[in-house]
């Protein structure tokens, strides 16, 4: 990108370039779902502006890839569901306007977890991604192919999403930067919801400072979205304003039981060079985290089995005709297209929430919401930040957790709290174990999104990773 | 004792767009599925955007039916699927985190009872199904998606009805209520649906669903005490169901009971956030708020000394009211009131004939003083108002083009009073035996000038010539 924007290589060679590198490597850990092909084309066009002395924006030339489960106008966006399988989006996402506006290059769409439901992007339905450190191991997911392309040089950045931990559990993984803003941070207009009231799109980068930059590009109020709030902030500026003086809190609840000691080692790293930048680290407690797993599937079940319940292909979908069935008959048939883990969670998207037993499930997993809200920001109070692993666990093995539910509560437990209560939360690579990269996660209140971006730039400068093998 | 709830749907007719979206609230002129856009049809990554002037026109019906409003309103998600419904879920508002609804419990005063409102909510209408081909065989289902997604307000009544008169009489009161509000037109197609629920002394609560207008509304209530009632006189058991207007038959039948068990998940909406009622829109409101219909009529008599009844018809019809108020000063208002509620209602009785009537305030007022400068009489006024609805013409130009110029010229009325009284010999005997029958000859000199006699001309040259 330094070549680009200096002028000594064009957009359209850099572009080329990119290509050459997806088509190079992605036979291997196959990131991405479609490759765009006007790629090229596009960058020619950029070049020519440039050329004839045209303002061109921020972003010109920067290769983008886009989780697909996020719209992009004219473009197949399946969310890795045979569900979706011929949707071609009608619009662009607000993210996607945004970028677009600033001369980005969109070099495809990559994979994810059908529907973004899981943490491996196994469950795919055009199957999985691979870990570019090791092509044995999951990248994580849901985002895995956001993450594993980004990883491999497939492009700059990524745009993902992340419900309880789908941005940042597969930067962990993949040893790169995966941010999850605060509650209405970023639009979610285009992007196709899974539980709509706390997930938001975030974007995975090499380093924390082109976080910053993607930001200060796709965040901000949305008339397409009531959720959005409005808080201008330049994520750049004073970015290496550092932790001098800063109280972290660090989450005991998130380095107990079950840790990986690789992990936990790691992160008591991690600590001793915060307090070397001069930050107090403190252990604390957030009770409520031992029913936030429970609370997170509960709810994301719930608001899914809605979402997902348009998907009764009448409009759009797959290549299946409509015409000699009675009405009920034809949904059940329409929909046998999800997914294994899909149809799990959309079953128990039907039973947590209805009426006899909404008490003892749904409103239940509400009140766990609420009371671990207020038990965050009380600490929020006296601390500027929480730290803990992004995933207490190291990376695995294809099929090795999918069948074993106790470890995949694991892998989620110490993402889905920054869901929960809406808080920022950014996964930075610290470490590497056995040729694999461990995260570092740091959380802040709601609208310290800048803030958290210091900490994180603060802690990144102290590491230095190897070059990714693949 | 017999209850009856009603559950009325009122489109907010008058609104420019959508509940979540910037398609138009007036589907109605568009060919199917044209008017259309990815929220409504609820497409993958498309998002609500509340319609705030929706919330308005919603909290305004709650304030006239003196509900509470809420400090803040929530929306939820009611899920089924059907082919309607481009999301399978529609959004709506329940009160069960407290009223969170736009209008919480309220009543309102219908000939001296009291009906409890109790709830006014704001919701999303689904689209519309069209059956085609006869048999079941090659019945096709059409979906005409125009209307999903257009604002509804659903008002939700207590129990407080004993019979159908008194829920035709609520009826008239509320879709006089909702024009004069200025938020529906109820005489559209489809505008106002309604559900009910009845229970006679002994029985169960019984559900109607699905009836289209309020004129099915009262039938369907008739019909269904009736049903009840022979039900219970054979010491047969009601049950608590659900049946639904067949507007056909006109007659209720039991739903399946498959409907009755539906379980609508209902949740909040997470992508609309809490909406607080502001204390200056609620002022806005109030103060923006048109004279109530009853204010209305009680003006038209204590000021105008127009009679009860005319003041009645006058004011709830908001087209009438709208006319009375643009074209009346002091002197006239009676008059005008007159015109309008004698000669005018016949001519734009309906919707269809007041979109094509040309008439306006301004004919109104030229009517009534060309009646008191003694221009034309009453009878001409009346033969020139169906000219002026239909042509839009001025009064002066129907006037000379029909004929209509009052005949106040004493001798050429004297001739034609002298030819009343030498063919009219008997009533002239009559008249002068009892002066009070001395109108019929008026009427014979009125039959004679197509209406144009001066009556009090007339009435002095008869007195004259019969003493
Ligand atoms: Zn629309």
């Amino acid at each position: 990108m330094h070549q680009v924007k200096n002028g000594d290589i064009s957009v359209e060679e850099f572009t080329a370039k990119t290509m050459e590198r997806i088509h190079q490597v992605d036979d291997s850990i196959h990131a991405f779902l479609h490759v765009n092909s006007d790629a090229i084309e596009q960058a020619r066009s950029i070049d020519k502006k440039i050329k004839s002395g045209e303002k061109v924006g921020d972003c010109f030339g920067m290769p983008i890839s886009i989780k697909d489960n996020i719209c992009i106008k004219d473009t197949k966006t399946t969310c890795a569901s045979k569900m979706l399988h011929d949707f071609v989006a009608p619009y662009d996402a607000t993210v996607i306007s945004r970028l677009k506006q600033q001369d980005a290059i969109f070099v495809g769409k990559v994979n994810l977890d059908e529907f973004a439901m899981g943490l491996t992007t196994e469950f795919s339905a055009y199957g999985p991604t691979r870990n570019p450190w090791n092509i044995d191991y999951v990248p994580g997911g849901s985002s895995g192919g956001s993450a594993a392309s980004v990883s491999a040089f497939e492009c700059v950045a990524s745009l993902g999403s992340d419900t309880g931990g789908s941005v940042r559990n597969p930067a962990s993984f993949c040893g790169v930067v995966g941010f999850k803003p605060t509650y209405g941070l970023i639009s979610r207009f285009g992007l196709i919801s899974y539980a709509n009231s706390i997930e938001q799109i975030g974007p995975i980068t090499r380093t924390v400072k082109d976080t910053a930059f993607m930001l200060n590009i796709i965040s901000g109020h949305d008339s397409n979205d009531d959720t959005t709030i409005d808080n201008p902030q330049d994520y750049l500026s004073g970015i290496d304003a550092g932790i001098e003086g800063k109280k972290i809190g660090i989450i005991q609840e998130m380095v107990g039981e079950g840790i990986d000691p690789v992990v936990l080692s790691a992160t008591k790293n991690a600590i001793a060079k915060l307090e070397g930048l001069g930050a107090t680290c403190e252990e604390v407690h957030l009770e409520m985290v031992k029913y936030s797993v429970a609370a997170y599937y509960t709810i994301t079940a719930t608001e899914a089995g809605s979402n997902l319940a348009r998907y009764d292909n009448l409009l759009y979908g797959y290549d299946f005709p409509v015409e000699g069935y009675e009405f009920n008959s034809y949904i059940s048939k329409a929909r046998t297209k999800f997914g294994p883990e899909v149809t799990r969670r959309m079953i128990l998207g039907g039973f947590v929430p209805s009426a006899g037993h909404a008490g003892r499930y749904f409103l239940k997993a509400l009140k766990v919401k609420q009371k671990l809200t207020r038990e965050i920001e009380q600490l929020f109070k006296k601390y500027d930040y929480l730290i803990a692993p992004t995933v207490p666990v190291l990376p695995f093995k294809f099929g090795e957790k999918i069948n074993d539910p106790i470890a995949l509560f694991l892998v989620d437990i110490n993402t889905v709290t920054a869901n929960l209560t809406g808080k920022p939360a950014i996964s930075v690579p610290f470490e590497m174990s056995n040729g694999l990269p461990i995260g570092v996660q740091i959380i802040a209140n709601s609208n310290k999104d800048k803030s958290v971006l210091q900490a994180a730039y603060a802690l990144e400068s102290t590491v230095k990773l190897p070059e990714v093998p693949i | 004792m017999t209850k009856i709830g009603l559950e009325i749907h009122s489109q907010l007719t008058n609104l420019d767009s959508k509940l979540f979206c910037p398609c138009r609230a007036n589907y109605r002129e568009y060919e199917p599925n044209a008017n259309i856009c990815p929220i409504c049809m609820g497409l993958p990554g498309s998002l609500p955007r509340l319609n705030k002037k929706a919330v308005e026109k919603a909290t305004l019906i709650a304030l006239a039916l003196n509900c509470s409003t809420p400090e803040k309103i929530a929306f939820f998600r009611k899920n089924y699927f059907y082919p309607d419904l481009p999301k399978n879920f529609q959004i709506t508002q329940l009160n069960i985190y407290g009223n969170t609804s736009v209008g919480g419990p309220g009543h309102i005063i219908i000939g001296g009872k009291k009906i409890r409102i109790t709830r006014v909510q704001l919701e999303e209408d689904p689209g519309r199904l069209i059956y085609e081909g006869n048999s079941s065989k090659n019945q096709i289902t059409l979906v005409d998606y125009n209307r999903a997604g257009t604002p509804l307000v659903e008002i939700v009544t207590e129990p407080d009805f004993e019979n159908p008169k008194q829920v035709r009489d609520f009826l008239n009161i509320l879709s006089n209520l909702l024009e004069n509000l200025g938020v529906s037109d109820p005489s559209l197609d489809g505008a106002m649906r309604a559900d009910a629920n009845v229970s006679i002394e002994g029985g169960n609560k019984v559900e109607i669903k699905n009836i289209g207008s309020f004129h099915d509304l009262e039938k369907a209530v008739h019909f269904e005490i009736t049903r009840q009632e022979s039900l219970h006189s054979r010491n047969i058991p009601i049950p608590q169901e659900t049946r639904h207007w067949d507007d056909k038959r006109k007659i209720t039948v039991s739903a399946r009971s498959k409907e009755e068990e539906l379980d609508y998940r209902y949740f909040l909406e997470g992508d609309i956030p809490w909406v607080r009622m502001e204390k200056d829109m609620l002022n806005k409101l109030k103060k923006e708020m048109p004279e109530s219909i009853s204010s209305k009529k009680e003006r038209y008599v204590s000021k105008y000394g127009i009679p009860a009844q005319v003041a009645d018809v006058l004011s709830s019809d908001k087209f009438y009211s709208d006319l009375f108020e643009e074209s009346y000063n002091e002197k006239n208002a009676k008059e005008i009131a007159n015109i309008i509620t004698t000669d005018l209602m016949g001519l734009v009785d309906t919707r269809e004939k007041r979109e094509l009537s040309k008439f306006t305030s301004a004919h109104l007022r030229d009517l009534a003083d060309a009646i008191q400068t003694g221009k034309i009489t009453r009878n001409s006024a009346k033969n020139a108002l169906p000219e002026i609805v239909k042509t839009g013409k001025d009064l002066s130009r129907i006037i000379a083009e029909l004929d209509l110029g009052n005949m106040s010229d004493e001798s050429e009325l004297s001739k034609i009073v002298d030819e009343v009284i030498s063919e009219e010999s008997e009533a002239v005997k009559q008249a002068k035996s009892n002066p009070q029958t001395v109108n019929y000859l008026v009427g014979k000199v009125m039959q004679k000038t197509k209406g144009k006699a001066d009556p009090k001309i007339t009435l002095n040259l008869l007195k004259k010539k019969l003493e």
